[in-house]
């Protein structure tokens, strides 16, 4: 397999900068201005609704979680709320990030903090580290958002179905933005003019993380983390099965995103948790499109789209094999077809990727 | 001395839309809100060098369609991150039935 380096100072993102991948033109499927403006229209009523679901959630499946504490009867309310703060915030997060959730500026802010802080996400680092994966979505060198990087480290990403490794970096991070620092790698795309605001959130982070644990201290029990903090781990698993889904075992440095994005179609319990973000390549193609509108620009474009993935599980069986392939040592991708009603074929764009496409 | 341009005729906006406008060899942003005031800035996004004019105009807000960043159409501001640059903006006048830019 040809030597990849991922990082973003290193000698591959070099070279996308120098051979025009990194903030390239990317592939867009038409779509008339009217129906555009129309699917991009902002409104507050449906993720209102969806985040007074979310909260109310929250607060019965804790409420039960708590009454039945420290009974087994408790286990299947905390995996409930967990996955509600470990995973449904993922979404939460992404999309209050874009401005897209709410029509409202402020009520974006809200959701975006309290998913930040369960995500242990810094929310001015992550906004700037998304807008690279919009960018240059998955360009080697360029992208900070590349989850399974080849070969795939399988066993760092079946850990962090339990969020180990995310819940690790993510505290890591914390305190060394509350210690007045930053990563030389966030501080390569975040702002001179936005980097004191990344250490102030930590600190107010820290100081959150540090009452909660002398709380469970004072109070000899493990409860205030199972609500603040340890859902982080035990709720993580819905988030990393979607995210894989996303860009894994596609192209790599390519500018089109129907070659190294998936659209995999999903049951509404996940669609509600993911907040439709499994219309992957139409939410790529579109940012502005809001999550609930989603459904509709994927009715409007699909013919101009791979066939998206029929469920999660066949996206996996699909993923799999190349996964495999790849953990041996091969160099290989799938390669997408395009149906015949899309726009012309760019070939050049897959002869780019880096690897062989597999059979 | 900066020129007034002919840029377009009122109606070639739509209320609370945008349009491109190009003109020696750079692009403009024109803006005509929901009271049918009109507003040019520089076409192309602070932040990324991608155009203003396939985003989506919100009252007085101009968000750009790749990372949602935004601006005050009115003055320029930068809004809302990841841009941090304002927009340079350009005075409009409506005349004879156009709508003139200075450039």
């Amino acid at each position: 397999m040809e030597k990849r380096d991922y990082s973003l100072l290193g000698e591959d993102a070099e070279r996308a900068v120098q051979s025009g991948l990194a903030a390239a033109q990317w592939y867009h499927s038409d779509i008339p201005r009217p129906q555009m403006k129309a699917l991009m229209k902002r409104s507050d009523q449906p993720a209102l609704r969806d985040a007074v679901i979310l909260f109310t959630a929250m607060i019965l499946f804790a409420g039960m979680g708590i009454a039945l504490w420290p009974t087994w009867w408790s286990l299947p309310f905390w995996l409930a709320y967990g996955v509600l703060y470990g995973s449904a915030m993922d979404a939460r997060w992404h999309e209050c990030g874009h401005g897209t959730a709410f029509r409202t500026a402020w009520m974006n802010d809200v959701i975006y903090q309290i998913a930040c802080f369960c995500m242990i996400r810094n929310p001015i680092s992550w906004r700037w580290s998304h807008a690279r994966h919009h960018t240059d979505t998955i360009i080697i060198g360029r992208d900070p958002e590349i989850l399974a990087m080849r070969p795939p480290a399988a066993l760092m990403i079946a850990v962090n179905f339990f969020g180990v490794i995310d819940v690790w970096r993510g505290l890591a991070r914390m305190m060394l933005n509350a210690s007045g620092r930053l990563d030389p790698q966030e501080a390569s795309y975040i702002p001179q003019s936005e980097q004191p605001k990344v250490i102030r959130v930590a600190r107010v982070w820290l100081a959150i993380y540090a009452a909660t644990i002398v709380l469970a201290v004072m109070l000899g029990s493990i409860l205030p983390l199972m609500l603040i903090g340890l859902p982080r781990l035990y709720g993580a698993w819905h988030h990393v099965l979607t995210g894989i889904l996303q860009h894994t075992g596609l192209a790599e440095n390519v500018t089109d995103h129907r070659l190294n994005t998936r659209t995999v179609y999903m049951n509404p319990i996940s669609r509600f948790i993911y907040l439709n973000m499994n219309y992957h390549v139409e939410h790529h193609m579109f940012p502005m499109v809001p999550y609930h509108r989603l459904p509709e620009l994927h009715a409007l474009i699909k013919d101009d789209l791979p066939p998206a993935s029929p469920s999660m599980l066949a996206a996996l069986r699909e993923m799999w094999p190349v996964i495999r392939r790849q953990l041996r040592g091969e160099d290989v991708y799938l390669r997408r077809a395009l149906p015949p009603t899309a726009q012309p074929y760019r070939d050049e764009f897959h002869r780019a990727a880096l690897g062989q496409p597999a059979e | 001395m900066a020129d007034w341009i002919d840029a377009c005729a009122p109606e070639d906006i739509e209320q609370e839309d945008v349009i491109r406008f190009d003109h020696d060899g750079r692009s403009y942003a024109l803006y005509r809100s929901l009271e049918d005031e009109y507003f040019c800035t520089a076409g192309l996004c602070t932040h990324e060098e991608v155009h203003l004019a396939d985003g989506l105009v919100m009252d007085y807000i101009i968000e750009c369609p790749k990372h949602n960043g935004q601006f005050d159409i009115r003055t320029g501001e930068a809004l809302r991150a990841p841009v941090c640059v304002d927009l340079q903006t350009y005075p409009v006048k409506q005349d004879g039935g156009r709508i003139w830019v200075q450039i």
